[in-house]
C-alpha cells in the first residue's frame, strides 16, 4: 500500500541548519549532512534542503553543501531556493539532488517548469506555492491567493489555478505552504490543502501549522495531503519521524514502518 | 568490482552512481562507447522521464551492444524506465521499440480516482527464487515515481499494488529489473544493489 510520507525540513543559511519562528531567534541547529542523515536513520522518508537566503554569493556554498548532504543520502533529497533557471537546476541535481522545488521563479517565468521537467523528468520537479486565504472572496479557500518573498507580496495569481498550471506545465509535485499557519503550532489548513488536492492530480505536500500528531492525521485524512512537512518536527514533543510516523500508525495512517 | 552504468540523457544518474560507489563498485558512465558495453562486466541502465528517451539507446548502437552483453552473460540491471526497456513497449512512446527482452508491453495506470504518478514508498510482495531480492522481507518498502507500468508475467519478482497489481521487479537468469528507485530506497535499496553486484551466474535458485 502507498504509504504518506513524512519529510524533514532543513533550512539552511550560510551554509548551517538554522531554526526559528517566522525567522525571528534563529538559532544553528547544526551541520545538514549530519541532520540529513540522522532524519533519513530516523525514518523521515524524505528530505527536503531550503536554502532560506539564496544569495548569489551563497551559490557555491549551497552546491558544496547539497554535494556533502547528498554523500550519505539514499531517500529521496529534494532542494530549494535561489533556483531561478534550468542552469541553477542541473548544477543541483550535478550536486546529488534528486528534486528541485522552484517558487517565485516560476512564477516570475512559468516556462521553467516545463525546461526543468523535460530535461531531468517530471519527477524532479516540486512547485512550492506560498498561500493565503482571501478574506475579501466570496469562498476564501478555493480563492486564496499566491504570496511571494516569504509570504510579504501578494502574486496576483490564485492558488488553484496556479497549482494546475504547474501541473500542466509538467511539475511532478506541489508543495502547498500555508502562510496562515506557518509557524503557529495550530495545525495545517485543512481546507487549503484538500481543495488543491482534489483539484490536481498530483501529490500534494502540505506544509506550516504541525504542532501536534493529531495535526498529521487531520491533514492525511480530511487535508487529503499525500505528504506533510515537518520542520521543526522536534519541537512538539516527537523524538524522531519514527516515532510520529508509530503513533500516525497507531491512529490508522498507512506510513512506511518499519523505517 | 566493474559496473557500467549506460547514460542515454534520461535524468540524472549521480544518484545511481553515489549508490554503487557507496557499495564499493567502480562505476563507470558511458554515453555510446560501445567498447565499454563490449568490455563491460555488468550493466545498469537507469532512466527517469520519457519512455521515448530510450530512442537513443537505438540511434547509438548502444542497443545491438547491450542485446549481445546478455547474451554474453553479463549481468543487467534496469531501473525504472530502464526497467520498462526490457519489455517489447510501452503505450507512453507507442513508435518506440523495447529490447523485447520480456514479453508484453508497459501501459498506463487505469483510470481511477487515485494519484498518477504514483509517488512515494510502497510495499513489495516478493516471489520465491529471487536472486536480486534475496533477504528483502515481505512488505519492505521501496520508493517509486512513475505513471506507465509492466504486466505482471512468469518473469515477475515482485509485485507492488497501486490501482492494481504490476511487476516492481521483473528477473529472467543475468536480466533484472526494479520499477523503483533502489539508490533512493534506504537500507533495502542498497540490499537490492548489493544483491545485483554479487550476482553469479553459478548460483543456484536464490
Amino acid at each position: 500500500m502507498l504509504t504518506k510520507r513524512i519529510i524533514a525540513c532543513l533550512d539552511v543559511h550560510a551554509g548551517r541548519v538554522v531554526k526559528g519562528v517566522k525567522f525571528i531567534d534563529i538559532i544553528d541547529a547544526g551541520d545538514p549532512a549530519t541532520q540529513a542523515a540522522r532524519h533519513a536513520r530516523e525514518g523521515a522518508d524524505e528530505i527536503v534542503l531550503l536554502d532560506i537566503t539564496a544569495t548569489h554569493e551563497g551559490r557555491q556554498t549551497l552546491l558544496d553543501t547539497v554535494r556533502r548532504t547528498a554523500r550519505e543520502l539514499f531517500v529521496p533529497f529534494a532542494v530549494g531556493g535561489g533556483i531561478r533557471s534550468a542552469d541553477d537546476a542541473a548544477q543541483v541535481f550535478e550536486a546529488g539532488a534528486d528534486k528541485v522545488s522552484v517558487n517565485s521563479a516560476a512564477l516570475a517565468d512559468p516556462m521553467l517548469i516545463d525546461a526543468i521537467g523535460r530535461s531531468f523528468g517530471a519527477q524532479a520537479v516540486v512547485v512550492a506555492i506560498d498561500a493565503r486565504r482571501d478574506p475579501n472572496a466570496a469562498d476564501p479557500v478555493r480563492d486564496a491567493q499566491v504570496f511571494v518573498q516569504g509570504g510579504r507580496k501578494p502574486a496576483g495569481r490564485r492558488v488553484i489555478e496556479w497549482a494546475r498550471e504547474a501541473e500542466d506545465r509538467g511539475a511532478g509535485e506541489i508543495l502547498l505552504t500555508s502562510m496562515d499557519s506557518d509557524g503557529m503550532r495550530t495545525g495545517f489548513d485543512c481546507e487549503l490543502t484538500a481543495a488543491v488536492s482534489e483539484a490536481v492530480g498530483i501529490p500534494v505536500i502540505a506544509s506550516g501549522g504541525a504542532g501536534t500528531v493529531a495535526h498529521f492525521v487531520d491533514v492525511f485524512g480530511r487535508g487529503k495531503a499525500d505528504a506533510a512537512l515537518a520542520a521543526s518536527i522536534f519541537h512538539f514533543g516527537v523524538s524522531s519521524a519514527r516515532s510520529l510516523k508509530e503513533e500516525l500508525a497507531a491512529a490508522g495512517i498507512s506510513v512506511r514502518l518499519p523505517c | 568490482m566493474r559496473v557500467t552504468v549506460i547514460d542515454y540523457k534520461a535524468g540524472n544518474l549521480t544518484s545511481v552512481l553515489k549508490a554503487l560507489r557507496h557499495l564499493g563498485a567502480e562505476a563507470e558512465v558511458t554515453d555510446g562507447d560501445l567498447s565499454m558495453v563490449e568490455s563491460a562486466e555488468r550493466l545498469v541502465l537507469p532512466g527517469v522521464g520519457h519512455f521515448a528517451a530510450t530512442e537513443r539507446l537505438d540511434a547509438t548502437g548502444l542497443t545491438p551492444a547491450i542485446r549481445a552483453a546478455i547474451a554474453r552473460g553479463v549481468p543487467f540491471l534496469g531501473i525504472c524506465v530502464g526497467m520498462q526497456w526490457l519489455y517489447a513497449g510501452s503505450t507512453e512512446a507507442p513508435n518506440q521499440s523495447g529490447l523485447c527482452h520480456f514479453t508484453d508491453g508497459c501501459t498506463h495506470f487505469a483510470e481511477s480516482t487515485e494519484k498518477v504518478p504514483h509517488v512515494g514508498w510502497n510495499s513489495l510482495e516478493v516471489k520465491r527464487g529471487s536472486c536480486l531480492l534475496a533477504g528483502v522481507e515481505p512488505g519492505e518498502y521501496v520508493y517509486f515515481t512513475h505513471s506507465y507500468k509492466a504486466p505482471v508475467t512468469d518473469d515477475t519478482a515482485a509485485t507492488t499494488y497501486y490501482i492494481e497489481p504490476f511487476a516492481a521487479a521483473v528477473e529472467r537468469g543475468n536480466v533484472m529489473g526494479v520499477q523503483f528507485h533502489p539508490e533512493k530506497s534506504g537500507a533495502t535499496g542498497l540490499k537490492i544493489l548489493r544483491n545485483f553486484l554479487e550476482w553469479k551466474a553459478e548460483a543456484t535458485a536464490c
